[in-house]
């Protein structure tokens, strides 16, 4: 689904990611992990257009990110709280990213009924603003968000930062079962070991931009993880 | 204790991102510093003479018959601009400072700023004049004294009324109404509160009281403070209820409708968004300087298609210069989703047409100065609609200002809006119409001239396809550069 060939982003002379090769088979569920600075979020944010490759190129189900707009109907994401609108209220958001992605008030509604426990009632009929929430709930929203429209990309940026344990649980199963039928590609980046190992099949650590490990997730990989990021 | 308050401000105040701009912008604002204050300190020395050649009576009691409308503008004005104090308070809260002392500190520090000292440019060269021309020198240090403390006196206000609609919207309407009953119906209120001023030339001594105001005021201000110095009172974010709107009539339009539904919101819910549209009504009374003949350069027929630009082009101008910027603060979601650019900015561009064509309905009691006047007004309207609408979103591009939607800061002009290209693009959205006209009038007649204009505007419109496929494609390549500079954002 995704190809990242020879990709390297540089700032000066720092280079921050640098990644030779890479292949993204469809319905896999990523994990991204290393430390601050490793460059996941680069990544992630070259895989979307909004920053430009030094060198290398990404191609998404074939079309090449920077060069052409065709991967954004099927592709979304949820990086940070740029990705929400602060002014609208979550409903009017929800509809709002369903337009955009040809889906109408009743699809949307019925699509955010399924998520009514992740939600624990505290975004739905708030008379809040986006801008107003808390930081774990402006998330869930976010989250939801990139789910409406049967992406067929779905790339989140650190989901389970901020979140409380019960909400970390459920998007757990949430993940598992988005990727159960082998049709949604999802890539997520943690610095939790443990959730990664959970809800990933495959893992792959980045550190100062270039990639040391890659590995089928096993009942051996939090154990390998903790031992290359003890140093 | 105090020295670690103001070694933060300091820090706060040099650190900060408005002060690392370029080299040019600095000399720009310090001419512009510098202009304005040369305008108050002649004001301040000329003012005197000025009422005196004018035969209009004693200038200190003119003065003070407008001193109250002095102070209500004053007022207004801080009300809309000035920030308050409390922003930096939270962090110190659990820190070994005493309460009392971060009270007092912010307050104080409210004393020094612009709001307050720049009445200083006005009010001390014209106490000087008056002692030249020999007033009672008590009687100048006490009146000077007395507006002093009403002065500061202003800035406490403002901080108790903060953000307290319901006490600003009716106090503003009562001082307008009483203005418009000054002009238009005779009803003097200047000739109660002048006395009040004067007295505190005539009886020195009077000082006293509007200091002891000042007092009470801090008094109010302090406890008011104090009481509300918890995060989730005075130190709270307030939120208003957000209410979920649907406008679906705007659902036939299809994907426009999308944007222009959240460009409604936009405006409707956010503070920066809101003065802008305020703003852009305050431009269609801008022609009455040229119409009523009160400014005498202003006369030339020319200058009534500058004038025509202007009062249909409020809204163009003050919101559609930030165009992109205005979803600054998501702009990476709108690059990710599916969104095509050309939708986009047609959604901005109808705003703007639907704005200019309001504010061109509105201006139709400029047919008071007759058809020509009005003429010029549709005739600039036309011209806005089908060339400057273009040029308002071309210029955007390249104005990559991240907009806080949530505070009025930098509302009245901002320094990325000054790079050279945007000030090359002025030239055809406000020069460019004038040649035209001059053309017309001078060579054949005013009629022509006009339909110069209005044919400029009329061609624009035949070529909208052509400008969006131009426009987009420079939003497409200024994408990164733009989303780069509004990830640094304060």
């Amino acid at each position: 689904m995704i190809k990242v060939d020879h990709l390297t982003k540089k700032y000066g002379d720092q280079t921050v990611l640098n990644i030779p090769d890479l292949e993204i088979p469809k319905g896999q569920s990523f994990g991204l992990v290393g430390n601050n600075g490793a460059g996941k979020t680069t990544f992630f944010s070259l895989l979307l257009d909004l920053i430009q490759p030094t060198t290398g190129q990404i191609l998404n189900n074939e079309v090449q990110v920077d060069q052409s707009e065709g991967w954004k109907p099927f592709t979304s994401a949820f990086i940070d709280e740029t990705f929400l609108i602060g002014y609208l209220t979550p409903e009017e958001y929800f509809y709002f990213i369903g337009e955009l992605r040809g889906r109408n008030k009743a699809d949307v509604d019925t699509l955010l009924a399924t998520f009514a426990d992740f939600f624990h009632g505290e975004i739905l009929n708030q008379k809040k603003y986006l801008r107003d929430l808390s930081k774990g709930n402006q998330k869930k929203v976010g989250i939801v968000a990139s789910f409406i429209g049967n992406p067929k990309v779905i790339v989140l940026d650190e989901p389970f930062a901020n979140l409380d344990p019960t909400t970390q649980i459920r998007l757990k199963g949430i993940i598992r079962e988005l990727t159960s039928d082998k049709e949604s590609t999802i890539l997520i980046s943690s610095h939790d070991l443990i959730h990664v190992t959970e809800v990933c099949e495959r893992i792959v650590v980045l550190d100062h931009g270039d990639m040391v490990r890659d590995i089928k997730t096993s009942a051996k990989t939090l154990k390998e993880l903790e031992q290359f990021f003890a140093g | 204790m105090f020295k670690h308050f103001i070694n933060l401000q300091w820090k706060s105040f040099y650190r900060s991102a408005s002060f690392k701009t370029n080299v040019a912008f600095k000399i720009f604002m310090g001419f512009m510093a510098l202009y304005f204050i040369a305008i108050f300190l002649s004001m301040g020395v000329g003012v005197f003479f000025l009422i005196k050649e004018q035969g209009w009576g004693d200038p200190l009691e003119v003065v003070n018959a407008f001193l109250i409308y002095y102070l209500a503008l004053d007022l207004v004005i801080r009300y809309m601009l000035q920030k308050m104090p409390v922003v930096n308070i939270k962090p110190l809260l659990y820190l070994p400072f005493k309460k009392n002392q971060v009270v007092h500190f912010s307050l104080g520090k409210t004393a020094v700023s612009f709001f307050n000292l720049a009445h200083a440019f006005f009010f001390v060269p014209f106490s000087i004049v008056l002692l030249f021309q020999g007033y009672d020198i008590l009687g100048v240090i006490g009146w000077h004294l007395g507006v002093m403390a009403l002065i500061f006196g202003n800035n406490l206000i403002n901080i108790l009324v903060n953000n307290k609609n319901s006490v600003f919207y009716p106090a503003l309407s009562l001082v307008v109404l009483l203005a418009l009953g000054q002009f238009y119906l005779g009803f003097d209120t200047t000739r109660y509160t002048g006395p009040l001023f004067n007295a505190l030339y005539q009886i020195p001594w009077m000082a006293i009281f509007p200091w002891v105001l000042l007092a009470v005021w801090y008094g109010v201000a302090y406890g008011y403070f104090k009481r509300n110095m918890y995060l989730d009172a005075g130190l709270s974010t307030k939120h208003s209820e957000a209410k979920t709107e649907e406008l679906s009539w705007l659902n036939r339009f299809g994907n426009l409708g999308t944007f222009l539904k959240n460009d409604i919101k936009l405006i409707k819910r956010n503070k920066r968004s809101r003065t802008t549209v305020i703003l852009s009504v305050f431009f269609i009374f801008y022609g009455f300087l040229f119409f009523t003949g009160g400014i005498e350069t202003y006369n030339s027929p020319v200058w009534r298609i500058f004038a025509g630009i202007f009062i249909s082009g409020g809204f163009l101008f003050s919101f559609g210069q930030f165009v992109p910027s205005w979803d600054s603060s998501y702009y990476p979601l709108m690059m990710s989703q599916n969104i095509q650019y050309r939708e986009y900015l047609a959604s901005k561009w109808y705003l703007i047409i639907i704005a200019t064509a309001i504010s061109t309905v509105i201006a139709s009691f400029y047919l008071y100065f007759g058809w020509q006047a009005y003429l010029a007004v549709l005739v600039g309207a036309i011209y806005n609609m089908g060339v400057n609408s273009y040029l308002v979103l071309w210029g955007g591009a390249y104005i990559k200002t991240p907009i806080d939607l949530t505070s009025n800061k930098k509302a009245f002009g901002d320094k990325q809006a000054f790079n050279a290209r945007t000030l090359l693009l002025t030239l055809p959205k406000l020069v460019l119409p004038l040649v035209f006209y001059a053309l017309g009038h001078y060579l054949i007649d005013p009629t022509a001239g006009f339909i110069f204009v209005a044919s400029a505007g009329l061609l624009g419109f035949v070529f909208k396809n052509k400008a969006f496929a131009m426009i987009e494609r420079i939003y497409k390549k200024e994408k990164y550069k733009t989303l780069l500079a509004y990830k640094q954002k304060t």
